[in-house]
């Protein structure tokens, strides 16, 4: 009798913790795929921002999902026409992010968010910001290529900057391609660690390289 | 036993999988939805964002008391506890709005922001160098907002029916003297200081904050700034002269000095620009400043700017009463200005700032009465003649110290208060031709308090109401200056503001000493204003009333000198300003346009009556338009500047009335200047260059309109001539180099 409540007991605890952990992997994996086409619609990125955020708090100790919440939140930036809204959007984009940073320090996927959540500050003026965020943005990128160099984000960030910088200011498609290209060779032989690790950029590389063609 | 314990597994887990929806609604404290708000019962996975409609729905399969929250940027977070049983909850909140400073209404009436980093922003500094009017002129760019008038005869701003002396300008909270280089007769001087200097800048058109005072009309005040982005050396060379300059970053990036040099010499500029005058002292300015800045461990600074100038310039004018004889005005000038400022975060939401200026100011100036040959000529009868010859010699000092302690509160309230203490002494000694001297002193101590509150009701409503009182020691009196401004912002973010002051101000120095008793003059400004700025367009209307007591007239003296006699002058303004900015509309265009309405009397000084004053047109209208070639890495900026005639006096002096009635009178040809500027930035996109150049090319006045300004008369009223600028045209070329940094990345983004 002893024996059957402790199996039952040790049952229910081990279901149980394995049901967090499935629970986990299968909310991150369903949120990740829903990343994919919540383009066409900001508000739906918002909605995943929230999702994210709510998974991270939750767990406390993930970093993924920290990391997907700032990603989902920079991404919005990007998308929000009202530039006045911006800075409060990428305020808290780095508000997730450092958490994670925090959980996972010195990360090349992290340094890639926080060179992103620069460039949102700065197209909300770029005249009149260019000279305090470019060198954030460069910093961040060049210390995410330094950590993992086999990253493909960090060189497809950079190439992408390229391409939309004007030719008169060293940027344009020539100098971008030869980047865009070694981003797409490193997208190519990129491993994930799991399914729920960074794995994005490749189709938006190829979509760039095809229109510098 | 085993199947009662199976039994309470199997209900306990079907419980478990039984879900309960929670819905509900979110809107903000005016009853408006809120969208995006993220819902988190505490602790779980289980949630929902608000959709356009504020709604939320989802399930859940927590039970018991569990905590929810709700949070969205902006709105302070809210937190509920709820009991989940098995039956639908519905939760309906109402979230609260947090007072931002970028949601905030923001409190504009009578000031124009330029800034590189503030959003009710209007101008930036590269607007300034960029602006083709202003040649790189602080206080010239501002003739192309609303509320100024285009004074080409003299230096300085005259705002909104106001005299140059009307404006003051601050540097870091502290005023300074001698802005402008000294007056020299119907030229207009430049300021003195770098637009570079300034990181930002408030022009008040009126209503201007309590921190300031002694200025009837309008307040400039310009904040410098903290610490320059990298190490960079400059180096100027144009037809005006050439300049250098290094300014140092330490590698921690905490501390800077910066060191500069300029010598200007107007030969070469006016062999290409024929003057009108004879110059027999071509202008010469040496000029030197430095500068440190240390960051402190809270995030305050220290600041010193220091400058140091010396300058000469002499010019022969014909005489306007003999014809054959001629003027001849020579003035060397010293001018020495020293400001450390101590900018404190002491915690608790407090700031303190400390403000420490001292400047010093030597004119010598000589007028001579010379024939065709040059040479002196003293001539007694009849007697005005005898003080065309003199020399005046004026020694100034000033010293300020300013304390201003501020505390946040919640949101973005803020109080603030200080006071200030200005020292001044001017002594000046005026030599006739006969050799006899007068020299004559004043000296002021001038004491002032002031407070200040920002007090946002919500994001839509705020006010700043503050107060001010002074002493000064020529008046000896104290006056209180009570200021109020309010504003409102709509739904579609448009706001107005409504704004109230009180304003006094001491006689001007050139009027005293004098016996007589005297009082402040007084200035009370209502302002009324709408404005709609988005990031790209600037829109804004301004209604102003302005009433002037207690104006000073002058009176002769015994020595023959004017001086304040009494407070019995008066006057009004009525306006209504214009102002839209637009870089949406045209690609790489970005233009504004202004226009003032202005009518104005005033009874001041030796004015006969009441009349419009010589400064004042009716009409003002700016436009500005620049535009960015990308291939051509090539800027070209234009602006236009327009006024109606102004009004011109001759006061006679009636010996039966025994008083000055107005001897002759008109009004001036309108004001057409078009100016034009190129700048070429030839190293533009090239990968790490060691120097970055920008050319630039710049005419004033490229159609070569008539400009009169207004019209000298002889002692008898019998003959005027017009007041016109020293040359038709003027055209400026230059080349600027900076090394190390890339400033002219500045120039590109400020285009683009």
């Amino acid at each position: 009798m002893k024996k059957l409540i402790l199996l039952v007991v040790v049952t229910l605890f081990v279901t149980g913790t394995f049901a967090q952990s499935d629970k986990y992997i299968a909310s991150m994996k369903s949120n990740i795929m829903a990343i994919d086409t919540s383009y066409k619609n900001p508000a739906d990125l918002l909605t995943l921002a929230n999702k994210f955020e709510r998974i991270a708090t939750a767990e406390k100790n993930q970093w993924l999902a920290y990391y997907y919440a700032a990603l989902c939140q920079v991404n919005y930036t990007y998308m929000e026409s009202d530039k006045t809204k911006v800075d409060a959007i990428a305020d808290k984009a780095t508000e997730l992010i450092d958490k994670a940073d925090v959980l996972q320090p010195n990360n090349s996927e992290i340094s890639c968010i926080k060179s992103m959540i620069a460039s949102s500050h700065m197209m909300v003026n770029p005249m009149q910001r260019y000279m305090e965020y470019s060198t954030e943005i460069n910093s961040f990128m060049e210390a995410a290529m330094q950590q993992d160099p086999t990253n493909p984000r960090p060189e497809y960030l950079k190439g992408q900057a390229l391409k939309y910088t004007p030719e008169q200011f060293g940027g344009g498609c020539g100098t971008a391609k030869p980047v865009l290209e070694s981003a797409l060779d490193k997208f190519n032989k990129f491993k994930t660690a799991s399914d729920i690790h960074p794995n994005w950029g490749k189709s938006r590389v190829e979509l760039l390289i095809s229109e510098c063609k | 036993m085993k199947r009662g314990l199976i039994l309470l597994f199997l209900i306990l887990s079907l419980t478990a999988k039984a879900q309960v929806r929670i819905a509900g609604k979110i809107m903000d404290n005016r009853g408006k939805p809120v969208n995006g708000v993220s819902i988190t019962l505490n602790g779980t996975y289980d949630g929902a964002t608000t959709d356009s409609l504020g709604n939320f729905s989802f399930l859940t399969t927590e039970k018991g008391k569990i905590i929810l929250q709700t949070s969205i940027i902006g709105y302070r977070p809210f937190e509920q506890e709820l009991t989940i049983g098995s039956n639908p909850i519905t939760v309906n909140i109402t979230m609260k709005e947090l007072v931002t400073e970028l949601k905030a209404v923001v409190i504009s009436a009578g000031s124009f922001v330029a800034s590189d980093k503030n959003k009710g922003a209007v101008l930036t500094a590269l607007d300034i160098v960029t602006t083709p009017s202003a040649n790189g002129d602080v206080t010239s760019a501002f003739k192309t907002l609303p509320g100024t008038q285009q004074v080409g005869e003299s230096e300085g701003l005259f705002v909104r029916g106001g005299s140059a002396t009307e404006s003051k300008i601050y540097m870091d909270g502290n005023l300074v003297n001698n802005f402008f280089y000294s007056s020299t007769p119907g030229i207009a001087t430049r300021g003195r200081f770098n637009p570079f200097l300034f990181k930002g800048t408030i022009f008040s058109t009126g209503g201007y904050s309590a921190l300031y005072g002694q200025a009837l009309s309008s307040a400039l005040i310009l904040e410098s700034k903290d610490l320059p982005e990298k190490t960079e050396a400059d180096l100027a060379i144009s037809v005006i002269g050439v300049g250098g300059g290094i300014q140092h970053l330490a590698k921690d990036k905490k501390s800077s000095w910066g060191i500069s040099y300029n010598y200007t010499n107007l030969w070469l500029g006016f062999a290409i620009n024929k003057q009108k005058q004879d110059f027999f002292q071509i202008p010469v300015y040496h000029q030197g400043d430095a500068n440190f800045r240390i960051k402190t461990k809270t995030g305050g600074f220290i600041k010193y700017y220091g400058y140091i100038s010396a300058n000469k310039t002499g010019f022969k004018n014909n005489d306007i009463d003999s014809v054959i004889l001629k003027n001849a005005f020579a003035i060397e000038n010293l001018n020495t200005y020293q400001n450390i400022n101590w900018r404190e975060n002491v915690g608790m939401g407090w700031k303190l700032t400390t403000g420490i200026s001292y400047s010093t100011n030597k004119d010598d100036i000589t007028n001579e009465l010379q024939d065709a040959n040059n040479q002196k000529q003293i001539i007694t009868n009849p007697s005005f003649y005898s003080f065309k010859n003199f020399t005046l010699n004026n020694r100034a000092q000033y010293a300020q110290i300013r304390f201003v302690a501020e505390k946040k509160l919640n949101g973005l309230n803020v109080i603030r208060f200080g006071s200030d203490y200005f020292y001044s002494k001017e002594k000046s000694t005026y030599t006739l031709y006969d050799g006899s001297q007068f020299t004559e002193s004043v000296t002021d101590n001038l004491e002032s308090v002031f407070a200040e509150a920002d007090v946002f009701i919500t994001n839509d409503l705020a006010a700043k109401v503050g107060g001010r009182v002074e002493h000064s020691q020529i008046v000896d009196k104290w006056n209180i200056a009570p200021r109020l401004s309010v504003a409102y912002k709509f739904a579609d973010n448009s706001q107005a503001s409504f704004a109230y002051g009180l304003f006094y101000q001491n006689p001007e120095r050139k009027y005293l000493p004098t016996v007589a008793s005297l009082d402040y003059s007084r200035a009370a400004h209502y302002i009324l204003q709408y404005q709609k700025i988005s990031s790209q367009r600037t829109f804004r209307l301004e209604a102003f009333y302005k009433k002037y007591s207690d104006l000073y007239k002058t009176a002769t003296s015994l020595t023959g000198r004017e001086v304040a006699f009494n407070n019995n002058g008066f006057g009004h303004a009525t306006g209504l300003e214009f102002f839209f900015r637009d870089k949406k509309t045209f690609r790489n265009v970005d233009y504004w346009i202004s226009y003032s309405y202005l009518d104005t009397k005033r009874d001041f000084l030796n004015y006969p009556q009441s009349i419009t004053p010589s400064f004042a047109a009716n009409h003002t209208a700016a436009f500005v338009i620049k535009k960015f070639v990308l291939p051509w890495k090539t800027g070209f900026n234009l602006s236009y500047n327009f006024a109606t005639g102004r009004p011109y006096y001759h006061f006679a002096y009636d010996h039966v009335q025994s008083k000055y009635v107005i001897g002759d009178a008109g009004k001036t040809i309108s004001y057409n200047s078009m100016s034009f500027s190129v700048n070429y930035l030839p190293n533009l996109g090239k990968k790490n260059p060691k120097a970055f150049a920008v050319w630039v090319l710049g005419i004033n006045n490229v159609l070569g309109q008539n400009q009169v300004f207004n019209y000298n008369y002889n002692n008898s009223g019998s003959r005027k001539e017009a007041v016109t600028p020293p040359s038709k045209r003027f055209i400026f070329i230059g080349c600027f180099l900076s090394f190390g940094i890339d400033r002219t990345q500045d120039a590109i983004n400020n285009n683009l």
